[in-house]
């Protein structure tokens, strides 16, 4: 690990001479500690940023919860109020990591780790291509190993995921992050943080390398997530094993049930792109279905018609249906 | 073997006389030579003795704690927090000492497993996993009881289900798991009666 200066912030101004290359932020550490060691970031700078007096607050109004930047994914994941009414973020945090990992991991740098790709999670220099680490080196994993990869949003420059399972649940709870720098605040939907390589493309962005909308000196402050009376919630993560692992496909959904049938419903969907993958047709079909497995999946499936395996993962169209139905059955039971 | 021991709280200034030297005479990254390039004063309470060094910010708590202070009880297994056997306590809390940089805990207080029990008198915890034959290599056990001890105090360790997913951030290659949940079991048992 290349070493680096240290400055401690004392407020959130101090964060603001962060450019996400040369001078990084530093909350709990344990995504950029990694990024360190392989080479994926070598900054000269690093702004520790967690020991901002407040920015760790959970705090309820009476139609929002509001989520500081450094609440860790346990305070948020064990938080009796977001367990009850936000029980698909509370289940996302606690299946994100480690009880380790997540008493130092923050809510504000959980949205922006990395992919876990294996072409991409290699000790620099690489020994062979990939367009997030070396621009121009071609993706290994578009015509290579690519199980756990996209199937939806991908360009030949880059097939990846988003690996965050508390930004899913964010996702489909209409969540908006906040974020702060120099020019003041600004909000944005949490389903519109990241890109998937499609969209960096057609925004005339480099489709490896733009993965969010954050600007160079720009930082999660917060997250406001609205709430509405009747509303329940799951999040369904399918893994290799029962605890501590990455997801293969997560579906985190939102439900209204009104004399028994759906009055609203919100799904999203995790590692099947570089971004919460939303179904909004499907959502708007489910509306007046009862929510058994027997309406819901059929509408889940279809909602799943534009999606674009590679060579090994066609097996991820299947299980997001069934992960997003058993979400929806489990939120409204 | 060098040891900070929460019950030599009365022998301070001797500890701090080890630990001094044990600073000056260690290398600042892993094996490397002298201290270069950006480093920072650094003050924290290991096992209840105060320490104070100058460390480069990109030094983690890992390997300050094994190649500074030579608390090799804390193991290196992976590095990438994937496995847990360098968990340590930050101000009670567990965590992964290889994700957690040595100059981020400027202030806090860090708990390794040599100050958790002595040979005269084993940690509740400990006695479990002998009790229970809770190991066979023995190179994630530091860990394991370490996160055991935090797992009991959050009231995590209610039974086998909540033992198991509240220790997944422990791997045991040696599969010891169902000895380990039963060592875990019975030490929350035996403190709270």
């Amino acid at each position: 690990m290349r070493n680096f200066d240290y400055d401690l912030a004392q407020g959130i101004d101090d964060a603001f001479a962060i450019d996400g290359a040369r001078t990084m932020a530093i909350a709990g550490g344990t995504e950029l500690l990694n990024w360190f060691r392989l080479g994926v970031a070598a900054p000269d700078k690093v702004i520790d940023i967690g020991g901002i007096a407040g920015l760790n607050a959970i705090e309820r109004t009476d139609d929002r919860l509001t989520i500081g930047a450094l609440a860790t994914l346990n305070q948020i994941g064990e938080h009796a109020f977001v367990r009850e009414h936000a029980a698909v973020l509370a289940d996302a945090c606690l299946k994100a990591a480690s009880p380790q990992i997540r008493n130092r991991a923050t809510i504000g740098g959980n949205v922006l780790q990395k992919t876990r790709c294996a072409y991409f999670r290699a000790e620099a220099p690489l020994p062979w291509g990939c367009n997030k680490r070396v621009p121009g080196s071609g993706c290994s994993a578009r015509e290579g190993l690519n199980e756990r990869h996209a199937i939806f949003g991908w360009t030949d420059a880059c097939v990846a995921v988003q690996p965050s399972d508390p930004l899913v649940a964010l996702a489909a709870l209409d969540a908006e992050v906040e974020i702060a720098s120099r020019a003041g605040h600004r909000t944005l939907a949490v389903a519109d943080l990241h890109l998937t390589q499609q969209e960096a493309a057609s925004a005339g962005l480099d489709a490896a390398l733009a993965e969010t909308r954050l600007k160079p000196g720009e930082v999660i402050v917060g997250y406001r997530v609205p709430l509405h009376a009747g509303e329940r919630s799951a999040y369904v993560k399918v893994r290799e094993r029962a605890s501590y692992e990455y997801a293969l496909v997560a579906a985190a959904a939102v439900v209204a049930i009104e004399h028994g049938r759906i009055a609203r419903a919100a799904v999203a969907l995790g590692s099947v792109a570089q971004k919460p993958w939303r179904l909004h047709a499907a959502e708007a079909r489910l509306v007046g279905q009862p929510p058994t497995r027997d309406a819901v999946f059929p509408i889940l499936t279809a909602g799943l018609a534009d999606a674009r395996p590679l060579a090994h993962n066609g097996y991820k169209v299947a299980m997001a249906a069934g992960a997003a139905t058993r979400a929806i059955v489990e939120a409204a039971a | 073997m060098a040891t900070v021991r929460n019950e030599t709280a009365q022998r301070v200034p001797e500890a701090d006389r080890f630990v001094s030297s044990a600073v000056r005479g260690g290398s600042n990254d892993a094996r490397s030579g002298a201290v270069t390039g950006p480093s920072r004063k650094l003050h924290m309470k290991v096992n209840g003795v105060s320490v104070a060094a100058e460390v480069q910010p990109r030094v983690t708590l890992l390997d300050f704690l094994r190649e500074r202070l030579q608390l090799t009880g804390t193991k290196k297994g992976c590095n990438e927090g994937a496995c847990g056997t360098c968990t340590v306590l930050i101000d009670g809390e567990r965590m992964n000492s290889c994700l957690t940089l040595a100059v981020q805990c400027e202030g806090r207080e860090v708990t390794t497993i040599e100050g958790i029990g002595s040979l005269e008198q084993l940690h509740a915890v400990q006695q479990a996993f002998i009790d229970h034959d809770a190991f066979q290599c023995g190179y994630c056990t530091p860990g394991q009881i370490v996160s055991a001890v935090a797992c009991i105090a959050e009231g995590h360790a209610t039974d086998a289900a909540s033992v198991s997913e509240w220790m997944s951030g422990n791997i045991c290659r040696c599969a010891a798991y169902p000895q380990i949940t039963a060592a875990v079991l019975d030490a929350a048992a035996k403190m709270k009666g």
